[in-house]
């Protein structure tokens, strides 16, 4: 290693030698931004092949394509143009609304931060116990716990306007904590492992929601026959943003404040540092001294908290299809998309609100897509997919680009 | 057979591991490769074992060009390797591993679906062992072979596949100095049957019992030859770069009160037997006590214990009176002990870690380095800085992960961690243990600067030479129990007896219950063995994990 040393004493010219070490360690690092876009491009080449199979007609030119090739490749074309183009109206921006009213013309681009605002709070929630070595697949189970508590508050208490949705966000984060924690507690004290006890503990949220939107105080009467609760009260919504006209809340502020206060929380205080030392090296952290069990109940409490607020936003927020009451599904699956957000956002709280936009725009626009372009949804849920795939296996990336690695070379001697 | 390398260099990035190196083995000598670690040896010996290509260079095996794609090349061209971690199967039989990987199969489908040919692996296995005097028994299993035998198994592995050239990474990390001498012993017979050896060592005095001849490798380049008649101090400064001071300079100690305390301490190990038995010793300020011992008979838990971080069974362990048991490793911390723990990528370091995060481990709590929440960033990068250069950590940069440094300068991150408080004991596990010279100089300096401030020191070490230079009181442990406590000017040689567990007592029940030779070794660490080890639980099994384990 000493060599190292010598090498990096002579760098190249100083404006440059900064940023060429900044790209080369774009290009090196084990699972670089560039494998990560390179897998979303890869994913988006995959969905175009997959536009051009679903389209039968399409396929029927392939049939004659030796007598007449232009016509496949003009009817492929086609498929997968209109096919993004209307992902890219659903996700962004339409340029036929530019004379629009403000909702048309914002639609899309506030659809996509609707989308995205649970998948940062869910994404942060995972990476947060992932850095401390825990594997959070309970997101379900806490974001239904938040949501109970937050959907509780907002009907059953009647407080004065703003306290009333502060005390509800509050209380939804208070239920995801309670809920985190007990996992935290339980893996602790009890040995049992997180996982386990995470996919067991979404069942019971599950289907206590379920026993909960039929039982009395929490059932609306009004709806009978239907499994949902009591609406929120109007000042326990969360309040928009920019007026009735553009459809966006206060949980994307709340959103942005998490992400920072998650990466304040990971590389400034001293829980993330035990949490991190926790996450890298369990055995060095306690004999470090770290308290691991108060350590690993406090880091799952906090990622449950997360997924508490995810549960706030999906019952007050104003995705919330049923008049802000809960439903039996509630969580719509935030809670595994989570997982893919955070292993896309590589368990960095910003690169985690990038890959929440990204999905949350894949979300906005497959709608869109399906109904201009006649595509399947499904072709949206693939490319997601594809892309997981590739960045958790990045060699394969690596290999169809052919990009270098640079592995540091083993310690010579002792642990060679 | 004579190998040949010509102008091997190998880069990782901008890291020039081999730059330009030239080494002939000549056929029928012992050839060793001296530097320290992160010289480039090993990756050297992964480029003639073709497990890295080189970007340039060429390897001559009799004068004719060799391309080495992987290890199947270099045995075929007649080259074996034994890694300093065994590569062996601790289930299978001694001759189920020699021909893993090159089975005959006879009868059967052939190929995959054959079946193996048990017979004639066995009889290769016993055929080697003779012709070359390494007595092994074919049908015994790895795990319950000592680890010096399971070595052995490595060798002859290599000698079936008709290895001319043998490459011994660190041969003698692992053992005794009776099983070293035995090691030495092998080599000599290899050697007269005309097989030349590469022996890759950062230690002395085996180069120097040794080696034919020396090629010395600092900073990936071959900085010299040497030939066994040189100094040890001349090879030091050759292979640091510098004039290194080989002994370590130490004035009688001034010892204070009783200051560290345990007594009749017992722990038992995760299979429940019991790896500390009953031991008891006392160290005054100013006196380093060295527990010296083979590895695995039961100095981890002991420093395990003290830290708190394994629950003890009976017994007390004390500080300046205050009782340090079912305190847990804060408490411990708090109460002035520093601990350096064996393994230090296992358990001292967060290789992920940056360097000036690793700094402040177990103090990011404590005053300049954290207020009531958040972490002093500033405090933590001046404190880095301050040890870095205090303790000539290098690369000097407190960013990088410390799991890029090399081996002897993550010990002194470790080391400048502990010692950068003000202590009240120091416990310190193999502080050296695959630490180059220069750095070694440098820690046993610093454990000496703790004893002269009085503080007491306690130092775990397998190292016969460490626990010669430093201790002023040294505790031989065998098996969980300490069987003697002997002055630091004992011999060598009554050191290594009671390693083995010869107390005099016990070499006269020794001579009486086991005829000579009558056993694979011969010699007296080797009756550490199966029949004997059935009883023991605390040495055997804990020493057999020490090297199969990775």
């Amino acid at each position: 290693m000493t060599t190292q040393s010598t090498e990096q004493e002579t760098p190249a010219p100083e404006p440059f030698g900064g940023l060429g070490q900044a790209a080369r360690n774009v290009f090196n690092a084990e699972n670089s931004l560039l494998v990560t876009f390179l897998a979303v491009v890869l994913a988006l080449v995959a969905g175009a092949i997959l536009m051009v199979v679903s389209d039968t007609e399409t396929l029927n030119r392939a049939g004659y394509f030796f007598s007449a090739p232009g016509d496949f490749f003009s009817a492929a074309w086609h498929d997968v143009s209109s096919g993004y183009t209307a992902l890219f109206k659903g996700a962004i921006f339409d340029p036929a609304t530019v004379n629009g009213t403000p909702t048309q013309f914002f639609g899309p681009i506030t659809n996509t931060l609707l989308m995205a605002t649970p998948l940062i709070f869910g994404g942060l929630a995972v990476s947060l116990a992932f850095r401390g070595g825990l594997f959070n697949i309970g997101g379900q189970g806490q974001l239904i716990a938040g949501a109970i508590f937050a959907a509780y508050v907002s009907f059953a208490w009647h407080l004065p306007p703003g306290l009333h949705v502060l005390v509800a966000v509050l209380a939804g984060a208070f239920g995801g904590m309670l809920y985190g924690a007990l996992v935290g507690w339980l893996k602790a004290w009890r040995g049992a492992h997180e996982v386990i006890v995470t996919i067991m503990l979404n069942y019971v949220a599950f289907y206590f929601l379920g026993y909960l939107l039929n039982a009395n105080g929490f059932h609306n009467p009004d709806k009978l026959g239907q499994a949902v609760s009591k609406p929120a009260d109007a000042d326990a919504r969360l309040p928009r943003l920019f007026g009735d006209s553009v459809n966006t809340d206060v949980g994307l502020v709340i959103a942005v404040a998490a992400t920072i206060a998650t990466a304040w929380l990971l590389h400034r205080s001293k829980l993330g540092f035990e949490v991190r030392a926790l996450g890298i090296n369990p055995r060095a952290a306690r004999i470090a001294g770290i308290n691991v069990g108060r350590t690993q109940v406090l880091a799952m409490a906090l990622s449950g908290l997360l997924f508490g607020l995810v549960g706030v936003t999906q019952t007050l927020g104003t995705t919330n299809p049923n008049n802000n009451s809960l439903s039996p599904n509630i969580d719509a699956g935030l809670g595994f998309d989570a997982i893919t957000v955070a292993l896309l956002g590589r368990n960095r709280p910003w690169g985690i609100v990038a890959a929440a936009l990204l999905f949350g725009a894949f979300n906005a626009g497959a709608s869109v897509m399906q109904a201009s372009a006649g595509l399947p949804v499904d072709i949206v849920n693939v490319v997601k997919a594809i892309i997981v795939i590739f960045v958790a296996a990045p060699q394969i990336v690596r290999e169809i680009f052919r990009l270098r690695t640079q592995r540091a070379p083993l310690a010579t001697g002792g642990k060679a | 057979m004579r190998l040949e390398l010509r102008a091997i260099t190998k880069r990782f990035g901008s890291l020039v591991a081999n730059d330009r190196i030239d080494l002939v083995v000549e056929p029928g000598e012992i050839h060793c490769l001296l530097g320290e670690n992160g010289a480039g040896k090993s990756t050297l010996m992964n480029v003639l074992y073709g497990l890295y290509h080189p970007d340039e260079g060429e390897i001559l095996v009799d004068g004719e060009v060799k391309r080495l794609q992987g290890p199947r090349d270099a045995i075929a061209a007649g080259i074996g390797m034994v890694h300093q971690h065994f590569m062996l199967v601790p289930v299978f039989t001694v001759a189920e591993n020699v021909v893993l990987g090159d089975e005959t199969v006879t009868a059967g489908f052939g190929g995959p679906l054959g079946w193996l040919d048990r017979r004639k692996a066995r009889r290769e296995v016993r055929e080697v062992s003779e012709r070359y005097g390494l007595p092994l028994d074919p049908d015994a299993r790895i795990e319950d072979l000592p680890v010096g035998l399971q070595q052995r198994v490595e060798i002859v592995k290599a000698l079936v596949r008709d290895a001319q050239v043998l490459i011994l990474d660190e041969p003698t990390a692992v053992l005794t100095p009776q099983e070293i001498e035995e090691l030495f012993t092998v080599m000599n017979t290899l050697r007269e049957a005309g097989k030349s050896i590469v022996f890759i060592t950062h230690k002395l005095k085996e180069v120097l019992a040794i080696a034919d001849r020396i090629t010395v490798i600092r900073r990936g380049r071959v900085v010299g030859t040497a030939t066994a008649q040189m100094s040890e101090q001349e090879l030091a400064s050759m292979m640091v770069g510098r004039a290194v001071q080989l002994v370590v300079e130490k004035g009688p100690g001034t010892p204070g009160d009783n200051a560290f305390e345990v007594s009749d301490l017992t722990v038992l190990d995760q299979h429940g037997n019991r790896a500390v038995d009953g031991i008891s010793f006392a160290v005054r300020g100013g006196e380093i006590l060295c527990i010296a011992g083979v590895d695995g008979n039961g100095q981890s838990e002991l420093a395990q214990a003290i830290l708190g971080l394994i629950p003890v069974q009976a017994g007390s362990i004390t500080l300046d009176g205050r009782q340090l048991v079912g305190g847990g490793p804060r408490r411990t911390l708090d109460a002035g002990v520093g601990f350096v723990p064996e393994d230090r990528s296992r358990d001292g370091l967060v290789a992920g870690f940056t360097v000036a995060e690793n700094l402040v481990l177990d103090l990011y709590k404590s005053k300049p380095f954290a207020g009531a929440f958040s972490l002093d960033l500033t405090a933590i990068g001046k404190n880095a800085e301050a040890r870095i250069a205090e303790f000539d950590i290098r690369p000097t940069d407190p960013d990088l992960p410390a799991g890029t440094l090399s081996g002897g300068n993550q010990q002194k991150v470790v080391v400048a961690r502990e010692m950068s408080r003000p202590l009240r004991l120091l416990v310190a596990s193999q502080p050296t243990r695959g630490v180059d010279v220069g750095a070694q100089e440098f820690i046993h300096k610093r454990i000496v600067a703790e004893r002269d401030q009085g503080r007491p020191v306690v130092i775990v070490s397998t190292e016969l030479d460490e626990v010669l230079a430093l201790a002023d009181k040294i505790a031989v442990m065998y098996r969980g129990k300490i069987v003697g406590v002997v002055p630091p000017d004992t011999s060598r040689e009554q050191i290594g007896l009671l390693m083995a567990g010869i107390t005099d007592s016990a070499a006269a029940a020794q001579r009486s219950a086991a005829p000579a030779g009558g056993t694979a070794g011969g010699t007296a660490a080797d009756h550490v063995e199966p029949g004997e080890g059935a009883d023991d639980g605390a040495a055997g099994p804990d020493r057999k994990r020490e090297g199969t384990g990775s």
